[in-house]
């Protein structure tokens, strides 16, 4: 039996690169988008690596993972990659080779795609599969998503890159607030309280201090709580610190979707993503309703955008008046925040559209 | 053995162009009863639109506060198979690049403990394997940690530090203004024991991206997110600028118009940018790669706050370093104690479940900086405050 060792970090990175990488680290001169799915990467040595860029359903088991080493020891040396997308990336040293293994990932039904304006994986976070307050799924409307909007994935025509993000409750693992699209997970009722349990699996004063409008306040009566309903606004913090406090509700937990959000400082800077639909319901095998929307989204934003616009930009040109109008997606109360801050999201100019 | 159950309304996920996670997930039930029953029970979600997941649950390996996530059924008399299903996280190497044996080397363990199933790589960066059982995970570990390459360790979980990740860096990407992969190693294993052995208000995320492309979303996922920038001029080949042109590319179009500050210029001939009023978007080296490049004063922009929703709404990082020298091998001994004090006054004033960013907007900025001992400075800042309710120090006015 083996003796345990503990803090011994994570394996050492450049163990992990290929002799080419290895070569002309820190060398790298500029890259081009070959096709979709393969990116060059020139040195000031005069060497070129290729990537190949493979789609992933992210929750892959270990046979998955054989597969790929195997197709990495066959045409990269043994070398690969993944990127914070959950993509795969191949890095081969030899061009020639690239149609071959693409021939190969295609013929297993490994999607190549992903680079330039395209959409790529979608993050997303567990779900039903493995947490315990999601109020949706997360891979089952990943997959019906990208399998409508798969053309997007394997080609580069949309205006500019768009990305896609899922989180199944607003913890939101996956951080997906500033995401071109983001799909998230909604609870929508008060939690039912287990006023038999609480007091022996909870600490009264760590729940009521979790609640961030403090809705929550204690009952001694009952040596229990109780929530205030005009206040609550369901996100789960409370069942996260006491399991007594039940969020999930498969009747209302619902799956809202939110757009113009992104990360890079290129032209306009990093900004939140946006609420454009408040309640979309939770359908499945296939979530007909949550991938409808999204695919019109996408749709009206490429017939739209001029080249080179993020969603973000496309509507900060057009005006979210106008992009409710475009999308012809209903304005409510929801879309008028009432949280914190507020009222920085509120108009104070007469300069708007009709 | 548990009988198969039948899935009819997973099995619709089989179909279609994109890889479907049910393949995956029935590539494992074939050879192990666990994934057998979370097939079984994740048609049950399906049926009743709710995870089947019981809260919480405490475990982990001799010596370790996190990296382990326990889970439990709450339906196990129907999937016995997956009364437990844990979650072992391991530390990804920099960048998340592999070679196959060390792969391997962690798909042979996990068939033999767990159930086939994994995140490559969950949302924090993390090798992910889903589902063991409690007697397994410290024989896990031991396994993982003593392979005679590439040993494995765990990954952070709870109120400690999460493990930092980092962008393709210096290894594949010409825009890297620091060394990403090195700073990321450097940083994990000097704060192991902040990973390893929870004792914090809450978590605490590091991700760094080589520019302001931020490829890891450090801005949106992190506490602290450090990405790479330059200070001097943006260095232009003349020569492959009018390539680009003569091959018909739309250089007003795409590049001049875009430029969020009007500050480069094309007369045709020669391409000048105003460095002064550059903001370092990146734009134009993203769409000229041959012909523009950073500058040569490399460092990092750090921006500290960034979380998601919970607990009082989405933050993105705020500046506080607006440039920092981190060269790789220097040790980053300036970073380091920067972190320290962050840390530090973070840890004596949070509460519980409150992070960073959200302890920053109770107290004050004035308080943060003054605590981490910086100067306040316009770069700080979008615009200076609108409103009239601020506050003095004591020494600022005449104390009778």
């Amino acid at each position: 039996m083996a003796q345990a060792r503990t803090d011994i970090g994570p394996p050492l990175y450049k163990e992990m690169l290929p002799p080419i990488i290895k070569e002309n680290y820190g060398k790298w001169q500029y890259h081009e988008i070959v096709k979709p799915g393969v990116l060059v990467h020139v040195s000031e040595t005069g060497a070129k690596l290729y990537t190949v860029r493979a789609g992933s359903p992210r929750l892959i088991s270990i046979y998955f993972i054989r597969e790929i080493c195997d197709l990495a020891d066959k045409y990269c040396d043994g070398y690969l990659r993944f990127t914070s997308r959950h993509n795969v990336e191949f890095l081969l040293s030899d061009g020639s080779k690239v149609d071959a293994l693409i021939a190969e990932l295609t013929e297993k039904g490994v999607p190549v795609g992903g680079t330039g304006n395209s959409i790529t994986n979608i993050v997303h976070t567990q779900g039903w599969v493995h947490c315990h307050t999601p109020a949706t799924d997360a891979s089952g409307i990943v997959k019906s998503v990208m399998d409508e909007l798969f053309e997007y994935f394997t080609t580069m025509k949309l205006p500019a890159k768009l990305r896609i993000s899922l989180a199944c409750c607003l913890n939101m693992c996956g951080a997906v607030h500033c995401s071109d699209i983001a799909i998230l997970g909604i609870h929508r009722t008060v939690p039912k309280i287990d006023h038999d349990t609480l007091h022996k699996v909870c600490e009264i004063p760590t729940l009521t201090a979790s609640c961030p409008t403090a809705a929550i306040r204690p009952n001694p009566k009952l040596k229990s709580v109780e929530i205030k309903a005009e206040r609550c606004m369901y996100c789960g913090n409370c069942y996260t610190m006491c399991p007594s406090v039940h969020i999930i509700d498969a009747k209302n937990d619902a799956v809202s979707i939110w757009v113009g959000g992104k990360i890079s400082n290129s032209r306009i800077g990093p900004r939140f993503s946006r609420l454009a639909i408040p309640f979309l319901p939770n359908n499945p095998p296939r979530w007909p309703e949550v991938v409808n929307a999204v695919k019109h989204i996408v749709e009206v934003y490429a017939a739209n955008a001029q080249p080179g616009e993020r969603m973000a930009e496309w509507i900060e040109r057009i005006s979210w008046e106008k992009f409710f109008e475009v999308t012809g997606l209903q304005f409510t109360d929801k879309h008028i925040d009432d949280f914190t801050l507020a009222q920085t999201t509120f108009r104070s100019t007469t300069q708007f559209k009709w | 053995m548990t009988e198969t159950k039948k899935t009819p309304l997973l099995d619709e996920l089989e179909k279609g162009p994109w890889p479907s996670f049910v393949k995956e997930i029935k590539k494992a039930a074939a050879h192990n009863i666990s994934s057998q029953d979370l097939l079984g029970q994740l048609e049950l979600s399906y049926e009743d639109k709710k995870a089947h997941w019981k809260h919480g649950g405490l475990v982990g390996v001799m010596g370790y506060g996190g990296g382990v996530i326990g889970r439990y059924s709450d339906v196990p008399e129907q999937f016995p198979n997956i009364e437990m299903f844990h979650t072992i996280r391991l530390n990804q190497p920099s960048g998340w690049y592999y070679n196959t044996k060390a792969l391997r080397q962690v798909c042979d363990v996990w068939e033999k403990y767990g159930s086939g199933l994994t995140n490559l790589h969950g949302a924090t960066g993390d090798m992910v394997l889903l589902g063991t059982k409690t007697e397994y995970i410290q024989t896990i570990f031991d396994e993982v940690s003593n392979f005679e390459e590439h040993p494995m360790d765990l990954g952070g979980s709870g109120s400690n530090l999460r493990t930092p990740s980092c962008c393709a860096g210096p290894a594949r990407c010409e825009f890297a203004m620091i060394d990403t992969l090195d700073l990321c190693h450097d940083l994990t294993n000097e704060f192991q024991d902040y990973l390893h052995r929870p004792m914090w208000p809450y978590k605490s995320k590091i991700k760094i991206s080589g520019c302001p492309n931020d490829c890891v979303a450090s801005i949106a996922r992190s506490d602290i997110s450090i990405q790479g920038t330059w200070r001097d001029d943006i260095k232009i080949n003349q020569e492959a600028v009018r390539e680009y042109v003569a091959g018909g590319f739309d250089i007003n179009g795409m590049v001049i118009s875009k430029c969020p500050t009007k500050c480069i210029a094309w007369d045709g001939n020669e391409l000048t940018i105003d460095n002064a009023n550059c903001t370092r978007c990146m734009h134009c080296i993203n769409k000229m790669t041959k012909a523009l490049r950073p500058g040569d004063d490399r460092g990092a922009t750090i921006l500290i706050g960034g979380k998601a929703p919970i607990l009082q709404g989405a933050m993105m990082g705020w500046v506080i370093v607006p440039f920092m020298k981190l060269e790789s091998g220097s040790g980053y001994e300036e970073l380091k104690e920067f972190l320290e004090k962050v840390w530090e006054w973070w840890d004596e004033n949070g509460k519980t479940r409150e992070r960073l960013g959200e302890l920053i907007l109770r107290l004050g900025m004035r308080n943060f900086l003054r605590a981490i001992e910086l100067e306040p400075i316009p770069q700080m800042v979008m615009a200076p405050r609108a409103n009239p309710f601020f506050f003095w120090w004591p020494e600022e006015t005449v104390q009778d």
